[in-house]
């Protein structure tokens, strides 16, 4: 089996490995650097020029924590929206037989294709200017509260349950929450870690939305706050790459830990019937 | 599909069958469906969908069309109707024409080598049995990062003398890449590229699982190599695959913002690497001329359109 074609195949894929790790190599290693060093050996680690400043200067002119804490509460806001109204609305498409259930289903599929870029102005207008939601986390939170593929995620796997399932809860004379609380929300758990994934990366990682409604640098999430230091202050740091990287390590490492933690959730069938439908 | 049957079920004019003692059911279960209480599940999400995709969409076509501007909340004004005036300023506006030609470069860099690098990554991952996980992950691994976290390290890359310049040597373009009128925007192509490459592969994979083996076998049997195999069995397998991953990395493309903000602090140098979102935050927001931007946003949205047609025409199901 060991042919050339095999020896080929692990030559690309390994250079593609590298090719898509090594930036995050980099940045890491840039972040502890007291120097910066951009000449081939400083791609290694040098004992001689580690240092956690970076992390102490791009925190004194960003506040790193309160960024993730406004982060945090824009992604946990989505997140619950999307977890508890996906669900209900997942379990409506599945397994309830309503008039409007193909219309909504419908909805669903055509509102992934629509882009957000015609979206951007009105949704300004409406929500910064008319409701005044600017540097509030529900204005931010709002566009985002409830994700489509997250709903199609779910809907795909209660319609894997099996059908008696919900007739012989019905005949024991169990409601529909109460059967989709203790009996079909059990059996889905997967689709849940699924769904947390995909819609976690959505909010943590959004930049345009949180920038264009936050104006106050205590509201702002990391991404905005990193994004207005690298426009705005780097010019002005002793060592801006180094700062930036730092900055770039503390937003990136709690979603590569959830990415770790829930990878063989992130299986290619599940996600595929949720863009797919 | 069967809550249509079923709801459409009690119009028939036939009589019921002589079987069940009830007559008709109940007029709540006629308008609403067997289980009304789905219209209640569903409703969230029925709300959020009008409120944050119907309404804007048509608040945004009527903005279009008229002489829009900010004013206190709740204030009366006078927003008069203007027709196409502000169609007519957008297309004649150079700053706009030359934002839409940028994403016309940046897309065609950007959608065939996506295509192309997504779909063989895909079938070589497919076959790997060791490393299939740790593959996987520094696949995806870019997709799930922030951009923004991400364009920290590719500016120091790529910056005058960062690593990428001092491996080229006397080969690195001057002045560098993202400085470089003519690098700046295929610099962003492939970044994007590079970032969203994980998710396509994914897509890909899923679709790979539903090609037949005995295609595979049967090809092997007449004799097909494997890149004949690749080409006569894989590609057309995964056509469905294709016209998705098209339509979605045209859609993600034009919608392209963050990147050029930050890699080329705003669409440098001199405007070579603007997107038509870029203007649309600068005119709509920043310059407070939404219905500007707003007519902006839908004739992007119609060039998409119609490149997303174009590509379903000749890439999509070709027995029809």
């Amino acid at each position: 089996m060991r042919g050339p074609a095999t020896v080929l195949r692990g030559v690309v894929l390994g250079i593609g490995a590298l090719a898509f790790l090594f930036p995050f190599y980099y940045m890491f290693i840039g972040s502890l650097q007291a120097e910066p060093d951009s000449t081939p050996a400083g791609a290694f680690p040098n004992p001689g020029n580690l240092t956690l400043a970076n992390y102490a200067a791009i925190d004194s002119r960003i506040s790193l924590v309160s960024g993730l804490i406004n982060s945090g509460i824009f992604t946990g806001g989505v997140l619950l929206c999307t977890v508890l109204f996906g669900v209900l609305a997942g379990y409506a498409l599945a397994i309830l037989e309503w008039r409007g259930r193909s219309f909504t289903f419908g909805l669903a599929l055509l509102v992934q294709v629509v882009p957000f870029q015609l979206l951007l102005v009105p949704l300004y207008v409406l929500i910064a200017r008319n409701y005044g939601l600017g540097d509030n986390y529900l204005g931010m939170i709002i566009p985002f509260a409830i994700n489509s593929a997250a709903v199609l995620i779910f809907r795909q796997y209660f319609l894997q349950l099996p059908r008696e399932l919900f007739e012989a809860a019905r005949i024991d004379g169990a409601g529909e929450l109460k059967i989709l609380g203790s009996v079909a929300l059990p059996l889905v758990r997967p689709a849940l870690a699924t769904a947390v994934l995909l819609t976690f990366i959505g909010p943590w990682n959004e930049f345009l939305w949180p920038f264009l409604i936050t104006k106050r640098a205590d509201m702002q999430p990391l991404a905005v706050s990193l994004a207005n230091y690298i426009t705005n202050v780097a010019g002005s740091a002793a060592n801006p790459f180094g700062a930036i990287m730092a900055g770039a390590v503390v937003l990136a490492v709690p979603v590569i830990v959830i990415f770790l933690i829930f990878q063989r959730y992130f299986v290619s069938t599940d996600l595929g019937s949720g863009v797919k439908g | 599909v069967t809550s249509v049957v079923s709801g459409s079920r009690s119009d028939h004019r036939d009589p019921p069958p002589v079987v069940t003692p009830q007559r008709r059911r109940p007029l709540v279960e006629r308008l609403l469906g067997k289980h009304p209480l789905g219209w209640l599940f569903g409703a969230p999400y029925l709300i959020f969908v009008f409120a944050i995709f119907a309404y804007p969409l048509i608040f945004a076509g009527y903005m279009s069309f008229h002489d829009y501007f900010f004013a206190a909340p709740g204030a009366r004004v006078n927003r008069p109707f203007i027709g196409l005036e502000n169609y007519a300023d957008a297309l004649t506006d150079p700053k706009v024409q030359q934002s839409f030609v940028n994403v016309g470069v940046f897309l065609i860099i950007n959608v065939p080598l996506t295509v192309v690098l997504a779909l063989v990554l895909a079938t070589l991952l497919n076959q790997v049995v060791h490393l299939r996980t740790f593959l996987r992950f520094s696949f995806y691994v870019p997709y799930v990062t922030a951009s923004v976290a991400i364009v920290g390290v590719w500016l120091f890359l790529f910056s005058g003398n960062g690593l990428v310049n001092q491996i080229l040597g006397p080969l690195a373009p001057d002045p560098t890449w993202l400085i470089n009128p003519q690098w700046a925007m295929p610099s962003i192509a492939f970044f994007v590229t590079w970032k969203g490459l994980g998710f396509y592969i994914l897509l890909y994979l899923a679709a790979l699982q539903n090609v037949p083996k005995e295609l595979y076998e049967s090809a092997a049997t007449d004799g097909a190599g494997r890149i004949s195999q690749f080409w006569h069995v894989t590609v057309p397998g995964v056509r469905p695959a294709t016209v998705l991953v098209l339509l979605l990395a045209t859609v993600t493309g034009a919608n392209l913002f963050t990147e050029p903000y930050l890699l080329t602090g705003g669409g440098g140098p001199n405007g070579a690497s603007t997107s038509p979102v870029f203007v649309m935050y600068q005119q709509g927001i920043q310059q407070g001329k939404p219905g500007y931007a707003a007519a902006i946003g839908i004739i992007l949205v119609i060039l998409v359109l119609i490149i997303a047609l174009l590509q379903n025409r000749f890439v999509g199901d070709r027995d029809r």
